[in-house]
């Protein structure tokens, strides 16, 4: 209930400003909604938000696999973490232009080169969240895992990971928005299709509903994954926290 | 199964860089299903025995004679249990074939039945404890350890949790090693007691017990006590 009433009031500004500023500058919301549903009706829409979405969950799904295999082993090892760290700066100040226009003109202007540079973007957030999580690791209970004599998959597997769900879980997050953010600017410079791309379009024929239609579905389906897939896992790993005393 | 420890040093260096000794010359050897108990001030290195005893501390001079493979269960002295499961599967976890006829006895035995499910925030410290208990019962252990298992329980819980521990180590033979700073912990439950020194700690005195541990009432208690007191080992 709450929701639909900011939704509403997110509606009314719009349509006031949209009166305000005029329509050549900002259209109203029955303009915008029309250039959707034409987009949805050519099929242009969905493929532009799927390309981008596979483009998304490729690059984090990298990013978060290297991610937090780099992050565990320099919190383990001393040795890693002292070679990595002047990486691990290098990377995390780098501006995510430099990296993607480096990308296009090392690899090409290939999916390959996109995927990558958005991976890369995302990567070092990644690795120091569960660098810091492998350093919180508690030695008492692996000590009683070594005791027990757990074989070490298993004491891995539910010992050593669900002390790192916390932190899994904020470099899943802060990472998602990143790969969000960054994904556009790659699609824009660098690929043939995509939101980011159609937002280009619309940028140089300055067709402000086409750049309003590509921009808020692409907000919504943001939003619908977030509440829909990160939320209910977020909340799952993190059960026996609410129960606890 | 049989246990011969001798350590000969153990040195720690501390965080400002001094080198402390804490345990010389400790020496003890238990048979195969008795239970020794080590008694001594607090601080003078107890822990650090039982951790070279289980071998999480390779870095001593001595030696530790255990049979290969034996199996071992430990009760450290925080309960260290998985907050994210739950009773049961605490224990599943480290003992994965125990099957419902064996948990359900020793569920009964500790008064754990109606925890199953609940997760270690639910439980109180006395209750985390038993579960840690079940826990290193579960495994069925050649060795148990036990590392202050009573501290900083109320009486009647430490005493009611003291015949427990009693009937698990009777139910079966298993060689134990039981810490503690208690006198009555060690009347109760020893076969064999150590009493030890300050630090550098080592064992000063060796006493068996031979009344077995369900023929002690409270005159057998007391009498072991006024044994000890001749012995001047009561007051350590």
């Amino acid at each position: 209930m709450l929701r639909l009433l900011s939704f509403a009031a997110f509606l009314a500004t719009w349509w006031g400003a949209a009166f305000l500023a005029g329509d050549q500058k900002l259209p109203p919301p029955p303009i915008v909604l029309a250039a959707v549903v034409a987009e949805a009706k050519s099929g242009a829409l969905f493929f532009h938000l799927g390309v981008t979405l596979a483009r998304v969950a490729l690059a984090f799904i990298l990013a978060m696999t290297l991610g937090a295999a780099l992050g565990y082993l320099m919190g383990r090892v001393r040795l890693a973490d002292r070679l990595g760290d002047p990486w691990l700066i290098l990377l995390l100040h780098l501006p995510a232009l430099v990296v993607i226009v480096l990308a296009y003109i090392w690899a090409g202007l290939t999916e390959v080169a996109a995927i990558a540079a958005i991976a890369i973007n995302k990567l070092p957030t990644a690795v120091v969240t569960l660098r810091e999580g492998t350093r919180t690791l508690d030695a008492a209970l692996d000590e009683m895992a070594d005791v027990f004599a757990i074989p070490r998959w298993k004491a891995f597997r539910h010992v050593i990971l669900p002390q790192l769900a916390p932190y899994l879980a904020a470099a899943a997050r802060s990472g998602l928005s990143l790969v969000w953010k960054i994904v556009l600017v790659a699609e824009l410079l660098g690929r043939p299709n995509g939101v980011g791309f159609e937002i280009g379009v619309a940028f140089q024929l300055f067709d402000i509903p086409l750049l309003l239609a590509y921009s808020l579905t692409f907000a919504a389906l943001v939003l619908i994954i977030e509440t829909a897939l990160v939320q209910p896992i977020e909340a799952r790993l993190s059960r026996w926290r609410r129960r606890a005393a | 199964m049989q246990l011969e420890v001798s350590i000969a040093s153990k040195v720690y260096t501390n965080a400002a860089g001094e080198r402390q000794e804490v345990l010389a010359g400790f020496n003890f050897a238990l048979r195969e299903g008795e239970v020794g108990v080590f008694v001594g001030p607090s601080g003078c290195g107890k822990s650090t025995m039982l951790r070279i005893v289980v071998g999480l501390d390779p870095d001593y001079q001595g030696r530790v004679s255990r049979p290969p493979g034996a199996k071992i269960g430990m009760v450290f002295q925080e309960p260290r249990l998985l907050p994210w499961r739950s009773v049961e599967e605490n224990v599943r976890l480290v003992a994965p074939q125990a099957d419902e006829a064996r948990l359900s006895p020793l569920f009964g035995t500790l008064g754990l039945e109606a925890h199953r499910s609940h997760f270690p925030g639910e439980l109180s410290l006395g209750l985390a404890r038993r579960v840690a208990l079940a826990r290193a019962f579960a495994v069925e252990p050649d060795f148990l350890i036990l590392d202050e298992p009573l501290a900083s329980l109320d009486d009647a819980l430490a005493a009611r949790l003291r015949g427990e521990i009693a009937t698990l180590v009777d139910s079966r033979t298993v060689t134990t090693l039981l810490v503690t700073h208690s006198v009555d912990d060690a009347v109760h439950l020893g076969d064999r007691l150590f009493f030890l020194s300050q630090r550098p700690s080592r064992v000063i005195a060796e006493v068996p017990i031979h009344t077995p541990r369900g023929e002690r009432g409270p005159a057998e208690i007391k009498g072991i006590k006024a044994e000890l007191a001749r012995l001047k080992l009561a007051n350590l």
